[in-house]
């Protein structure tokens, strides 16, 4: 059983299933959407699809796009992924500007708050810096070298981020590490100040978000991970502040009681600018020593309200997606957070006709509070009722309408395609025996 | 005590372990994953365990000590050993990748104990990568000295991030060293002695110390007396590559 479970994830690895990734313009002008190499941006302004223009090469990417970012004032949009490529793009002329080559598959993108450096992580643990000084918008950059900055020693970076003062940088790894790095002015000469690790995971850290408020205009670091907690640090001191257990708390280990043959894990985070909200996806993790598979029903997305005076987080609303599985794989919001986009969708499926899913949800209400009730007034929007309508699903999705079956087939898909994104090559201890049988430095046994 | 007498790993006549029951190959990966338990931080090292003399137990306050100097890749010990009555009021812990290095060092320390009754009580050794996990052992700015002594030289190029001294991990240690807090390493591999000097140099935490100060630095010279590897350099009559740099506050 372990063993079946364990190839069935090493024969998935090998196609490269990508799980689908959502980005919207700070000021809601657009919104993209990428699954597979295939990219996809629609025009929320003019309520039109966009058709992108790159001179270097057709199609853009040649692999799975495994990030795509805004800058913080939306004039460049940045795609990266397993072709080794990071595309910046102009976003008035959706021309892409400047392509960088990665030494290695690259897994996670940051911009800087002032739009001047472009930093991406390799599967080396390796970040790199590129400057975009003396970038004009209509012109093509010739060839710029990027340059390595910091590094998590062989550890894949999951998610980078910087905070919203500008001050640091922060990466975060499988090895359960997050690393705070002061961000400095000459970014080309090396980032080798570290602020703060901030330690406490005990598994992969998926995903990181700064929060701050009037108050604490500093504010915190927000992280999830696959050990299904959502926790909240210090920044300057990397000290643990609160850990919310998420699954706990939202009542999904209760409801079925085989906690101990499931995990929940935290796979994206989406801060709630001009709130204190953070949006939280989750995924099911059937890890393959388990070898059970579990069907039960999660939520869409958990709203965690993060306490800034009291330094805690807990779980402010549930927001479950009624008659879908729909279980997100990327968040996204605009700088005025009117609406919560989510995309669930991988690049391939398996064992069905369709060649990639993508299904687009957007929630409302985010920062409308009942007066009566307290409590937070959401709503998931109909197909009709998201903003750019029908066309924006036809362009994003790639139809307007998909068919249920299809989407039950892909939520395997998904959970496959999170699993090897984020979880290490799991080995019996049979097989890894078996794999180091030529060392002689084994512990000798008392 | 009668277990060790059982033991044909340890020496009758010395009561110390014999290294030839601990063979071990000289190269571990560091690259690959780790199967050993790490502590999730510094706060969740067991000073109890390393250091059980100091650290009863059973008892859960008292002792707010914490571990001074490092000495990653301590192979068999000897800077360790000497370390340790030289400094006997420094708490010190050895990081070695290979295990049964480790189980040596381990057995060498509590052998030590024994035979002189309250020393050898600040010394200790663990198992770990430590180009992985100096910060989940360390907070920042714990420790005071750090040592590099006779590195895997890893010639290729291909390898050269395999080393444990490399730009992006000196990061990692200006981060666990106090500012003034010392790093010595020494190789005898000319082109590694090189290398490990430029990178130091082009680090803007690290300045090199000056001679005078080399010369009133009563470690600097058990760099080369006291650990096995530097011993067997001395036998053979061969040169040694020293650089030892101090931990600045980096200028912006």
């Amino acid at each position: 059983m372990e063993e079946t479970a364990m190839e069935d994830g090493d024969h998935s690895r090998d196609r490269e299933v990508a799980p689908a990734l959502i980005a919207i313009h700070p000021t809601q002008e657009s919104v993209a959407v990428a699954v597979g190499s295939d990219l996809r941006v629609f025009d929320l302004q003019n309520g039109c699809p966009i058709s992108l223009v790159d001179d270097s090469s057709e199609p853009f990417h040649l692999d799975s796009i495994r990030v795509i970012r805004y800058g913080a004032k939306g004039k460049l949009l940045v795609t990266a992924g397993d072709d080794k490529l990071v595309k910046i793009w102009n976003t008035d002329a959706w021309r892409c500007i400047y392509t960088v080559s990665s030494e290695k598959r690259v897994s996670a993108v940051a911009i800087s708050n002032d739009g001047l450096f472009v930093c991406f992580a390799d599967k080396f643990g390796v970040v790199w810096v590129v400057g975009l000084n003396g970038l004009h918008e209509t012109q093509t950059l010739s060839s710029k070298k990027a340059v390595p900055i910091l590094a998590h020693y062989c550890s894949i970076i999951t998610s980078l981020e910087f905070s919203t003062d500008g001050r640091f940088i922060a990466s975060a790894d499988r090895d359960f590490k997050i690393r705070v790095t002061v961000f400095p002015k000459k970014p080309l000469d090396g980032a080798h100040e570290i602020q703060s690790f901030c330690l406490g995971h005990t598994e992969y850290v998926s995903c990181l978000a700064f929060v701050c408020a009037l108050e604490y205009p500093e504010g915190f670091l927000v992280s999830g991970s696959g050990d299904s907690t959502v926790r909240l640090w210090h920044i300057a001191s990397g000290s643990l502040l609160d850990t919310c257990e998420v699954s706990a708390e939202a009542g999904l280990v209760e409801s079925n009681g085989k906690e101990d043959e499931c995990c929940f894990a935290i796979t994206d985070l989406c801060a709630i600018p001009s709130s204190s909200l953070v949006a939280v996806a989750i995924q099911g993790q059937n890890y393959p020593d388990v070898g059970v598979l579990c069907h039960y029903r999660l939520p869409g997305v958990v709203l965690l309200s993060c306490n800034l005076s009291d330094k805690t987080l807990s779980i402010s609303k549930v927001i479950s997606i009624d008659r879908e599985a729909f279980i997100p794989t990327s968040l996204g919001t605009s700088s005025s957070a009117e609406f919560l986009w989510m995309v669930t969708g991988v690049s391939n499926l398996q064992g069905s006709d369709s060649t990639s899913l993508t299904r687009v949800k957007a929630i409302s209400g985010l920062t409308k509070i009942n007066p009566d009730s307290g409590e937070l007034e959401t709503t998931v929007l109909e197909d009709g009722d998201v903003p750019g309508g029908m066309q924006l699903l036809e362009k994003l999705q790639g139809s307007a309408s998909i068919k249920e079956e299809v989407f039950l087939a892909a939520a395997e898909s998904v959970k496959i395609a999170m699993r090897n994104l984020l979880i290490k090559k799991q080995y019996s201890v049979e097989r890894r025996d078996f794999r180091k049988r030529g060392r002689n430095d084994r512990k000798i046994k008392h | 005590m009668l277990k060790n007498e059982a033991n044909p790993n340890i020496s009758k006549t010395t009561r110390l372990p014999r290294k030839r029951f601990y063979r071990a190959r000289a190269h571990s990966n560091p690259l690959s994953d780790s199967h050993f338990p790490v502590p999730i931080s510094p706060s969740h090292v067991d000073y109890s365990l390393c250091y059980p003399q100091l650290f009863p137990p059973s008892k859960q306050v008292g002792n707010s000590k914490k571990i001074q100097f490092a000495d990653i890749g301590c192979g068999f010990g000897g800077l360790l050993i000497s370390l340790s009555t030289l400094f006997p009021e420094t708490l010190m812990i050895g990081m070695e990748l290979r295990d049964k290095v480790t189980e040596y060092v381990k057995e060498r320390i509590l052998a030590l104990r024994v035979a002189n009754p309250g020393q050898y009580n600040n010394v200790s050794v663990v198992r770990t990568n430590s180009m992985k996990y100096i910060p989940n052992y360390f907070e920042k700015g714990q420790l005071s000295k750090m040592f590099f002594l006779f590195p895997d030289p890893h010639f290729k190029e291909k390898n050269h991030r395999r080393r444990v001294i490399s730009p992006h991990l000196l990061d990692e240690y200006a981060y666990a060293l106090r500012v003034g807090g010392i790093m010595y390493t020494i190789t005898d591999v000319e082109e590694l002695g090189e290398w490990m000097k430029a990178c130091l140099e082009g680090h803007p935490m690290f300045k090199a110390l000056t001679d005078e100060e080399l010369e009133a630095d009563l470690v600097v010279k058990l760099l080369s007396t006291a650990t096995e590897e530097g011993q067997k350099v001395a036998r053979n009559g061969g040169q040694t590559f020293r650089a030892v740099y101090r931990r600045i506050v980096p200028t912006i």
